[in-house]
């Protein structure tokens, strides 16, 4: 068994442990942190297929800035940490056959496709390293320039809309 | 040449270890003695007033929005910044241009007083 | 002499190559040897902040005009050590209904979140932990780790005042947090590379960066104080205002964490100043002898967290309001503009050579540095005309 592998599994089971438990803990600022950790998880992954920049920018922005954001969120709303009631609803069963179902339907498929069995490929050196690549595909006009202009009026868009919802409220 | 990453996944490993040392070290040694009054919260020397977790000004979570929105924007702002060195001269513009639509976004945020610690 | 030209590289060697002869695996040796220099690194750091305790308090006392702890060993030296002693041997206090788990990890997160930050710093041009190519968005990464401590801190610590402390810290510094990466995108755009290392290496032969962009020192400088929490921008932890905010709670060696992390961030952030603007472990000979870059480096690093410290001990603290309202409406402006600059003078000149290129780079930051204070000065004309002008309607 590879190291890659082993540490896959490791961050996976991470991911998922910590995901059961922001859905399952009672205290929400418990569940914020857990979000943290599988977050952190995501990245760990990111850093194995050697993607050093996305696993960065996911903590970062992540981590940084929406995780921070939610605690602020939760401390904002009303002065009950803790959810009452039962954790689950009636018909829990129904719903747990459902997604096992799910999850079986999506694995048949995925392991028809012989991707699945293989490793990824690694990215083929150019001239320069893959960063630089990045940058130019972002900006050079035959590549993802036009997305990435959109991409800054789409952060417009999402800023005069929290203003707007911000300031009606005062 | 390894993954970098490695090296990094072993250096925080051992960062979160080696602060342990210490405080594991003073459990062992420090004194022990819990009584009620020690261990009541601080509040400048009187008894505590009301609940623990009083009801907070929208205004944190204003500015981690406006703050999340210019976080976005400086990652994408990276690559960029690394793309100047390889390409002419209509990259800057438009950066330049990525810049001032957010710009645009800070003065309307601005002028509506969102900026405000009210 | 071949050991001095490349120390670490002569050590691993022997080291990978004692590891493979008793028998272990190449990977497996790798890592052993790898962590043992991680180990190495980390107790450096440690041992730096230790004397960094005894740094700050006789910086402190002298701006004061008083003397310092001088009774401990020779010129107090050894001040720090009946501090650690002492810290360790009191009592550990767990305020009622705290949160025990969380209440636990944040000052481990806290210091460990600066601790993570030495592994890309390239001590010499052969001394450092990893060549990583995001290094400068790693430092960011850290800085958010730091953030979220504080947040734990103050909610765990189940006190009104820590949860306040800590949640303006928090809003602060991620404030400060722009104009701190807008400046570090300058070093970006000057090197070509997110790559502290090569960072490094491109400012070899006295062309440091802080020459072609002075602003972007300053800048990084300002937003650098802010990030760390310290004076002038350090309402929530001010002991005499809000009573140490997210510290309140904390006994003990918790507290020495909290506290020996934040000197130690001070002075990583002076290191960082020192390798983005101040030319890192260059000097003369450093080159050939990487030790003698790396106290090169740490020379700059302790004159850049000198200058840390004089601004804490010289300007008086400053609101949160006027915190706020200085980053958004300001330093965020100022930052990007600054970018602006300096993307289209580094386009515009890449090619010229050194002399247009430093001439241009300089003279457009200077031209930025006028401009802002020019529109400074029309704008507190402004207000002062509306304050100082009489009302009509004054006293018959």
């Amino acid at each position: 068994m590879d190291a890659s592998q082993v540490i896959f599994i490791l961050s996976a089971a991470l991911i998922i442990a910590s995901a059961l438990m922001v859905v399952s803990t009672r205290n929400l600022i418990h569940a914020a942190l857990w979000l943290i950790a599988t977050l952190f998880g995501v990245a760990i992954l990111y850093a194995v297929l050697e993607a050093g920049f996305l696993a960065v920018v996911q903590v970062v922005v992540y981590i940084g800035a929406i995780a921070i954001m939610f605690i602020f969120a939760v401390m904002l709303t009303r002065k009950e940490m803790r959810d009452q009631g039962p954790q689950v609803n009636s018909t829990w069963p129904l719903s747990a056959i459902l997604s096992l179902l799910t999850f079986g339907g999506l694995f048949v498929i995925l392991s028809k496709w012989d991707g699945l069995w293989k490793l990824p490929q690694a990215i083929p050196d150019g001239s320069q390293d893959t960063l630089t690549r990045l940058g130019v595909a972002l900006t050079s006009p035959e590549a993802f320039v036009l997305p990435f202009e959109v991409a800054s009026v789409l952060l417009l868009a999402a800023l005069i809309g929290s203003v707007y919802v911000a300031m009606n409220k005062k | 040449m390894q993954n970098p990453w490695i090296y990094i996944g072993l250096f925080l490993l051992v960062g979160i270890i080696i602060p342990i040392i210490p405080i594991a070290f003073s459990a062992l040694i420090a004194p022990r003695k819990p009584n009620p009054i020690k261990q009541s919260t601080y509040e400048c020397g009187i008894e505590t007033v009301g609940e623990s977790w009083v009801q907070f000004k929208a205004q944190y979570y204003i500015f981690a929005l406006v703050f999340l929105i210019f976080d976005v924007e400086t990652v994408f702002l990276f690559p960029w910044a690394l793309a100047l060195n390889a390409l002419p001269f209509f990259a800057v513009l438009e950066g330049i241009l990525f810049i001032l639509i957010l710009m645009a976004g800070l003065s309307f945020a601005w002028r509506k007083g969102m900026l405000e610690w009210v | 002499m071949n050991f001095w030209a490349d120390p670490i590289k002569i050590i691993y060697d022997w080291l990978m190559l004692t590891l493979t002869s008793w028998g272990l695996d190449g990977a497996v040796a790798n890592i052993i040897a790898d962590l043992l220099g991680i180990v190495l690194l980390i107790t450096a750091a440690m041992v730096l902040d230790i004397m960094l305790v005894w740094v700050e308090r006789k910086v402190v006392a002298r701006f004061q005009g008083r003397l310092g702890p001088n009774r401990i060993g020779p010129f107090g030296l050894f001040q720090p050590f009946p501090d650690i002693i002492k810290l360790i041997i009191k009592e550990d206090i767990t305020p009622n209904g705290a949160d025990v788990v969380v209440y636990n990890i944040a000052p481990i997160l806290s210091l460990g979140s600066v601790i993570f930050l030495w592994a890309v710093v390239p001590l010499a041009s052969t001394i450092y932990g990893t060549d990583l190519n995001v290094a400068l968005l790693y430092l960011v990464a850290a800085g958010a780790l730091g953030t979220l401590s504080i947040i734990m801190a103050g909610w765990a610590s189940n006190n009104k005042y820590a949860l306040l402390g800590a949640f303006r810290q928090v809003a602060a510094m991620i404030s400060f947090e722009i104009p701190m990466v807008v400046a570090l995108l300058i070093p970006t755009i000057i090197a070509g590379s997110l790559s502290l290392k090569d960072i490094t290496a491109s400012q070899s032969g006295g062309m440091w960066f802080f020459l072609f962009s002075p602003l972007g020192a300053v800048l990084f400088l300002i937003s650098a104080i802010a990030e760390l929490g310290r004076s002038p921008f350090d309402l929530n932890e001010g002991e005499s205002e809000i009573v140490s905010g997210y510290h309140i709670e904390y006994t003990g060696m918790k507290f020495g964490l909290f506290y020996a992390g934040e000197l130690l961030h001070a002075f990583t952030f002076g290191g960082f100043a020192a390798v983005l603007f101040f030319g890192g472990w260059h000097g003369p000979w450093a080159s050939q002898y990487p030790l003698l870059g790396a106290f090169y480096f740490i020379a700059k690093a302790m004159f850049g967290y000198w200058v840390i410290m004089w601004v804490k001990y010289t300007v008086p603290r400053i609101r949160i309001d006027h915190m706020l309202a200085f980053n958004w409406k300001f330093l965020t402006p100022v930052a990007f503009a600054l970018l602006i600059i300096t993307a289209v003078a580094h386009s515009l000149l890449k090619g010229a050579g050194f002399w247009p290129y430093f001439l241009g780079m300089f003279f457009s930051n200077v031209l930025l540095g006028w401009v802002t204070l020019e529109i400074l000065r029309a704008t507190t004309h402004k207000q002062r005309l509306a304050v100082e002008t009489p009302n009509p309607v004054a006293h018959h």
